[in-house]
Protein backbone atom coordinates (compact mmCIF):
# COMPACT_ATOMS: atom_id res chain seq x y z
CA UNK A 1 0.00 0.00 0.00
CA UNK A 2 2.81 2.81 0.75
CA UNK A 3 4.50 1.66 -2.50
CA UNK A 4 1.60 2.89 -4.22
CA UNK A 5 2.06 6.43 -2.38
CA UNK A 6 5.80 6.84 -2.51
CA UNK A 7 5.23 6.08 -6.56
CA UNK A 8 2.65 8.54 -7.14
CA UNK A 9 4.18 11.18 -4.64
CA UNK A 10 6.97 10.52 -6.96
CA UNK A 11 4.80 11.13 -10.49
CA UNK A 12 3.54 14.29 -8.74
CA UNK A 13 6.81 16.25 -8.11
CA UNK A 14 7.86 14.95 -11.75
CA UNK A 15 4.94 16.69 -13.17
CA UNK A 16 5.87 19.62 -11.11
CA UNK A 17 9.05 20.28 -12.42
CA UNK A 18 8.27 19.14 -15.93
CA UNK A 19 5.07 21.92 -15.78
CA UNK A 20 7.57 24.85 -14.14
CA UNK A 21 10.90 24.73 -15.49
CA UNK A 22 12.00 26.73 -18.44
CA UNK A 23 14.39 24.69 -20.14
CA UNK A 24 12.36 22.38 -22.45
CA UNK A 25 14.72 19.56 -22.27
CA UNK A 26 14.89 19.40 -18.59
CA UNK A 27 10.64 19.36 -18.98
CA UNK A 28 10.81 16.10 -21.67
CA UNK A 29 12.91 14.54 -19.16
CA UNK A 30 10.36 14.79 -16.42
CA UNK A 31 8.01 13.17 -18.58
CA UNK A 32 10.34 10.72 -18.92
CA UNK A 33 9.88 10.24 -15.16
CA UNK A 34 6.70 10.00 -15.06
CA UNK A 35 6.46 7.47 -17.49
CA UNK A 36 8.41 5.09 -16.12
CA UNK A 37 6.98 5.51 -12.60
CA UNK A 38 3.68 5.06 -14.00
CA UNK A 39 5.29 1.58 -15.08
CA UNK A 40 6.50 1.01 -12.12
CA UNK A 41 3.14 1.29 -10.69
CA UNK A 42 1.65 -0.71 -13.14
CA UNK A 43 3.66 -3.63 -12.02
CA UNK A 44 2.36 -3.29 -8.34
CA UNK A 45 -0.87 -3.07 -9.29
CA UNK A 46 -0.73 -6.58 -10.85
CA UNK A 47 -0.68 -5.63 -14.80
CA UNK A 48 2.51 -6.84 -16.36
CA UNK A 49 1.00 -6.44 -19.95
CA UNK A 50 0.55 -2.51 -19.54
CA UNK A 51 3.66 -2.43 -17.92
CA UNK A 52 5.77 -3.55 -20.64
CA UNK A 53 3.86 -1.70 -23.26
CA UNK A 54 4.42 1.62 -21.29
CA UNK A 55 8.10 0.81 -21.41
CA UNK A 56 8.10 1.10 -24.95
CA UNK A 57 5.58 3.58 -25.45
CA UNK A 58 7.58 5.60 -23.16
CA UNK A 59 10.58 5.20 -25.32
CA UNK A 60 9.45 6.09 -28.31
CA UNK A 61 7.84 9.37 -26.91
CA UNK A 62 10.60 10.38 -25.25
CA UNK A 63 12.51 9.90 -28.89
CA UNK A 64 9.85 11.76 -30.84
CA UNK A 65 9.48 14.71 -28.10
CA UNK A 66 13.25 15.13 -27.98
CA UNK A 67 13.87 15.11 -31.91
CA UNK A 68 11.25 18.01 -31.23
CA UNK A 69 13.25 20.05 -28.66
CA UNK A 70 16.77 19.51 -29.40
CA UNK A 71 18.71 22.02 -31.29
CA UNK A 72 16.08 24.42 -31.32
CA UNK A 73 17.71 27.84 -30.95
CA UNK A 74 14.41 29.64 -29.27
CA UNK A 75 13.19 26.83 -26.79
CA UNK A 76 13.47 29.25 -23.59
CA UNK A 77 9.66 31.53 -22.81
CA UNK A 78 9.17 33.16 -20.08
CA UNK A 79 6.35 34.72 -18.89
CA UNK A 80 2.50 33.05 -19.18
CA UNK A 81 -0.39 34.60 -20.51
CA UNK A 82 -2.45 37.84 -19.20
CA UNK A 83 -2.68 37.56 -15.20
CA UNK A 84 -6.95 38.00 -15.57
CA UNK A 85 -6.80 34.60 -17.11
CA UNK A 86 -4.23 32.45 -15.49
CA UNK A 87 -6.48 33.59 -12.58
CA UNK A 88 -9.40 32.41 -14.05
CA UNK A 89 -8.87 29.38 -15.18
CA UNK A 90 -7.13 28.49 -11.79
CA UNK A 91 -10.16 28.91 -10.16
CA UNK A 92 -12.39 26.90 -12.36
CA UNK A 93 -9.43 23.79 -12.32
CA UNK A 94 -9.74 24.36 -8.47
CA UNK A 95 -13.65 24.04 -8.48
CA UNK A 96 -12.85 20.89 -11.01
CA UNK A 97 -11.15 19.60 -8.55
CA UNK A 98 -13.52 19.69 -5.46
CA UNK A 99 -15.98 17.84 -7.74
CA UNK A 100 -13.71 15.43 -8.43
CA UNK A 101 -13.92 14.88 -4.80
CA UNK A 102 -17.69 14.62 -3.98
CA UNK A 103 -17.28 12.41 -6.70
CA UNK A 104 -15.02 9.82 -5.48
CA UNK A 105 -16.85 9.59 -2.60
CA UNK A 106 -19.43 7.33 -4.60
CA UNK A 107 -16.20 4.84 -5.52
CA UNK A 108 -15.69 1.71 -3.55
CA UNK A 109 -12.87 2.05 -2.22
CA UNK A 110 -9.43 1.51 -3.38
CA UNK A 111 -8.45 -2.36 -3.05
CA UNK A 112 -12.72 -3.96 -3.79
CA UNK A 113 -13.29 -3.33 -7.03
CA UNK A 114 -16.74 -3.35 -8.47
CA UNK A 115 -16.37 -6.20 -10.74
CA UNK A 116 -16.45 -8.86 -7.73
CA UNK A 117 -18.96 -7.76 -5.83
CA UNK A 118 -21.78 -7.14 -8.87
CA UNK A 119 -22.13 -11.09 -9.99
CA UNK A 120 -22.40 -12.03 -13.48
CA UNK A 121 -20.54 -9.21 -14.96
CA UNK A 122 -18.53 -9.06 -17.97
CA UNK A 123 -14.98 -8.97 -16.41
CA UNK A 124 -16.39 -11.93 -14.34
CA UNK A 125 -17.46 -14.61 -16.80
CA UNK A 126 -14.05 -13.11 -19.24
CA UNK A 127 -11.90 -14.33 -16.25
CA UNK A 128 -13.90 -17.65 -15.18
CA UNK A 129 -14.94 -18.68 -19.15
CA UNK A 130 -11.59 -16.98 -20.84
CA UNK A 131 -9.68 -20.34 -20.78
CA UNK A 132 -12.24 -22.79 -22.50
CA UNK A 133 -13.05 -20.12 -25.01
CA UNK A 134 -10.13 -18.76 -26.42
CA UNK A 135 -6.94 -20.77 -25.27
CA UNK A 136 -4.89 -18.38 -24.30
CA UNK A 137 -3.84 -17.97 -20.45
CA UNK A 138 -3.35 -14.72 -20.59
CA UNK A 139 -6.84 -13.18 -19.39
CA UNK A 140 -5.64 -9.59 -21.11
CA UNK A 141 -4.21 -10.85 -24.68
CA UNK A 142 -7.92 -13.21 -24.61
CA UNK A 143 -10.10 -10.06 -24.01
CA UNK A 144 -7.93 -7.64 -26.61
CA UNK A 145 -7.27 -10.48 -29.09
CA UNK A 146 -10.72 -12.08 -28.85
CA UNK A 147 -13.59 -11.26 -27.23
CA UNK A 148 -12.93 -7.25 -28.11
CA UNK A 149 -11.16 -7.82 -31.55
CA UNK A 150 -13.09 -4.83 -33.62
CA UNK A 151 -11.63 -2.31 -30.76
CA UNK A 152 -8.26 -3.47 -31.65
CA UNK A 153 -9.24 -3.03 -35.49
CA UNK A 154 -10.16 0.60 -34.38
CA UNK A 155 -6.54 1.15 -32.70
CA UNK A 156 -4.35 -0.05 -35.80
CA UNK A 157 -6.46 1.85 -37.57
CA UNK A 158 -6.39 5.44 -35.64
CA UNK A 159 -2.63 4.30 -35.44
CA UNK A 160 -2.38 4.48 -39.14
CA UNK A 161 -4.56 7.44 -39.50
CA UNK A 162 -2.32 9.48 -37.19
CA UNK A 163 1.07 8.21 -38.66
CA UNK A 164 -0.51 9.31 -42.25
CA UNK A 165 -1.66 13.03 -41.33
CA UNK A 166 2.10 13.42 -39.56
CA UNK A 167 3.95 12.06 -42.66
CA UNK A 168 1.58 14.83 -44.39
CA UNK A 169 2.30 17.71 -42.23
CA UNK A 170 6.02 16.81 -41.94
CA UNK A 171 6.08 16.58 -46.31
CA UNK A 172 8.57 19.41 -47.61
CA UNK A 173 7.22 19.81 -51.09
CA UNK A 174 3.78 19.32 -52.15
CA UNK A 175 2.96 16.74 -54.62
CA UNK A 176 1.30 18.93 -57.35
CA UNK A 177 2.07 22.59 -57.92
CA UNK A 178 -1.02 24.28 -57.07
CA UNK A 179 -1.38 25.55 -60.42
CA UNK A 180 -2.00 22.21 -61.75
CA UNK A 181 -5.75 21.25 -62.13
CA UNK A 182 -6.85 18.59 -60.35
CA UNK A 183 -7.45 15.15 -62.03
CA UNK B 1 -6.96 9.36 -1.24
CA UNK B 2 -5.00 7.36 -4.11
CA UNK B 3 -7.93 8.39 -6.29
CA UNK B 4 -7.44 11.82 -5.14
CA UNK B 5 -3.91 12.12 -5.90
CA UNK B 6 -4.30 10.31 -8.82
CA UNK B 7 -7.26 13.37 -10.14
CA UNK B 8 -4.36 15.36 -8.94
CA UNK B 9 -1.89 14.73 -11.04
CA UNK B 10 -4.87 14.99 -13.72
CA UNK B 11 -5.20 18.50 -12.40
CA UNK B 12 -1.32 19.73 -12.81
CA UNK B 13 -1.74 18.46 -16.69
CA UNK B 14 -5.04 20.49 -17.37
CA UNK B 15 -3.30 23.62 -15.69
CA UNK B 16 -0.22 23.14 -17.86
CA UNK B 17 -2.31 22.68 -20.70
CA UNK B 18 -4.20 25.61 -20.14
CA UNK B 19 -2.40 28.43 -18.88
CA UNK B 20 1.54 28.09 -20.66
CA UNK B 21 2.19 29.62 -23.77
CA UNK B 22 4.98 26.93 -25.19
CA UNK B 23 3.54 24.66 -27.64
CA UNK B 24 5.57 21.49 -26.36
CA UNK B 25 4.97 22.63 -22.82
CA UNK B 26 0.90 22.03 -23.81
CA UNK B 27 1.71 18.77 -25.40
CA UNK B 28 3.61 18.03 -21.46
CA UNK B 29 0.31 18.60 -20.26
CA UNK B 30 -1.84 16.41 -22.68
CA UNK B 31 0.49 13.58 -22.20
CA UNK B 32 0.51 13.95 -18.01
CA UNK B 33 -3.86 13.99 -18.25
CA UNK B 34 -3.27 10.32 -20.40
CA UNK B 35 -1.17 9.13 -17.78
CA UNK B 36 -3.78 10.10 -14.88
CA UNK B 37 -6.28 8.47 -16.82
CA UNK B 38 -5.09 5.01 -17.92
CA UNK B 39 -3.57 4.86 -14.20
CA UNK B 40 -6.71 5.78 -12.38
CA UNK B 41 -8.84 3.20 -14.70
CA UNK B 42 -5.99 0.31 -13.93
CA UNK B 43 -6.74 1.41 -10.27
CA UNK B 44 -10.46 0.50 -10.66
CA UNK B 45 -10.10 -2.88 -10.87
CA UNK B 46 -7.50 -3.41 -8.74
CA UNK B 47 -8.19 -6.05 -5.84
CA UNK B 48 -5.95 -6.13 -2.70
CA UNK B 49 -3.46 -8.79 -2.48
CA UNK B 50 -4.94 -9.91 -6.35
CA UNK B 51 -2.73 -11.87 -9.02
CA UNK B 52 -2.40 -10.64 -11.86
CA UNK B 53 -4.73 -12.19 -14.28
CA UNK B 54 -2.56 -14.40 -15.88
CA UNK B 55 -3.59 -18.41 -15.28
CA UNK B 56 -0.79 -20.40 -13.80
CA UNK B 57 -0.49 -24.15 -13.99
CA UNK B 58 -1.26 -24.00 -9.96
CA UNK B 59 -4.36 -22.70 -10.65
CA UNK B 60 -5.53 -25.33 -13.43
CA UNK B 61 -4.83 -28.17 -11.10
CA UNK B 62 -6.62 -26.90 -8.32
CA UNK B 63 -9.50 -25.57 -10.62
CA UNK B 64 -10.51 -22.39 -11.82
CA UNK B 65 -13.15 -21.38 -8.90
CA UNK B 66 -10.41 -20.27 -6.93
CA UNK B 67 -9.11 -17.71 -9.16
CA UNK B 68 -11.95 -15.63 -9.87
CA UNK B 69 -11.71 -14.95 -6.94
CA UNK B 70 -8.27 -13.30 -6.55
CA UNK B 71 -7.45 -12.29 -10.12
CA UNK B 72 -7.80 -8.20 -11.08
CA UNK B 73 -10.21 -7.41 -13.59
CA UNK B 74 -8.76 -7.88 -17.08
CA UNK B 75 -11.34 -5.70 -18.54
CA UNK B 76 -9.64 -2.02 -17.98
CA UNK B 77 -5.88 -3.39 -18.64
CA UNK B 78 -7.11 -4.54 -22.01
CA UNK B 79 -8.76 -1.04 -23.00
CA UNK B 80 -6.13 0.77 -21.22
CA UNK B 81 -3.48 -1.25 -23.23
CA UNK B 82 -5.33 0.33 -26.33
CA UNK B 83 -5.25 3.82 -25.18
CA UNK B 84 -1.59 3.85 -24.11
CA UNK B 85 -0.68 2.49 -27.98
CA UNK B 86 -3.17 5.34 -29.42
CA UNK B 87 -1.87 8.05 -27.27
CA UNK B 88 1.35 7.27 -29.37
CA UNK B 89 0.43 8.05 -32.12
CA UNK B 90 -1.64 11.68 -31.21
CA UNK B 91 1.40 12.79 -29.68
CA UNK B 92 3.67 11.96 -33.26
CA UNK B 93 0.85 14.16 -34.84
CA UNK B 94 0.83 17.16 -32.30
CA UNK B 95 5.01 17.10 -32.04
CA UNK B 96 5.35 17.33 -35.47
CA UNK B 97 2.40 20.09 -35.82
CA UNK B 98 5.30 22.16 -33.54
CA UNK B 99 7.78 20.90 -35.57
CA UNK B 100 6.38 22.82 -38.77
CA UNK B 101 4.99 25.30 -36.96
CA UNK B 102 8.47 26.14 -35.67
CA UNK B 103 10.19 25.83 -39.50
CA UNK B 104 7.60 28.52 -40.48
CA UNK B 105 7.47 30.35 -37.29
CA UNK B 106 10.67 30.20 -35.64
CA UNK B 107 9.40 29.88 -32.10
CA UNK B 108 7.02 27.85 -30.01
CA UNK B 109 5.61 30.64 -28.46
CA UNK B 110 1.64 30.61 -29.20
CA UNK B 111 1.40 34.28 -28.44
CA UNK B 112 3.67 35.40 -31.47
CA UNK B 113 2.56 32.71 -34.12
CA UNK B 114 -0.48 35.33 -35.28
CA UNK B 115 -0.56 35.28 -38.98
CA UNK B 116 -2.33 32.14 -39.36
CA UNK B 117 -2.52 31.48 -43.35
CA UNK B 118 -1.77 29.03 -45.64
Amino acid sequence: MAVFYILLLFMIIAAIIAVETDNLLSSVICVGAIGFGGSLIFLFLRAPDIAITQIVVEVLGLIILIRATISRDRTFITGDREFFGMVVSIVIIFVIFLAGMKVFETLPTFGTPIFATVGDSASQAYISEGMQKTGATNLVTSVILDFRAYDTLGEATVLFTSIIGATVILRRKAKKLPEEPDQ
Amino acid sequence: MLYALCFLLFTIGLYCAVTKKNMVKIVIGIMVMEYAVNLFLIMLGYRMGGVAPIIGRSDLESGLGGFVNKSVDPLPQALVLTAIVISLGSLALMISICVRTYEKYGTFDITQIRRLKG
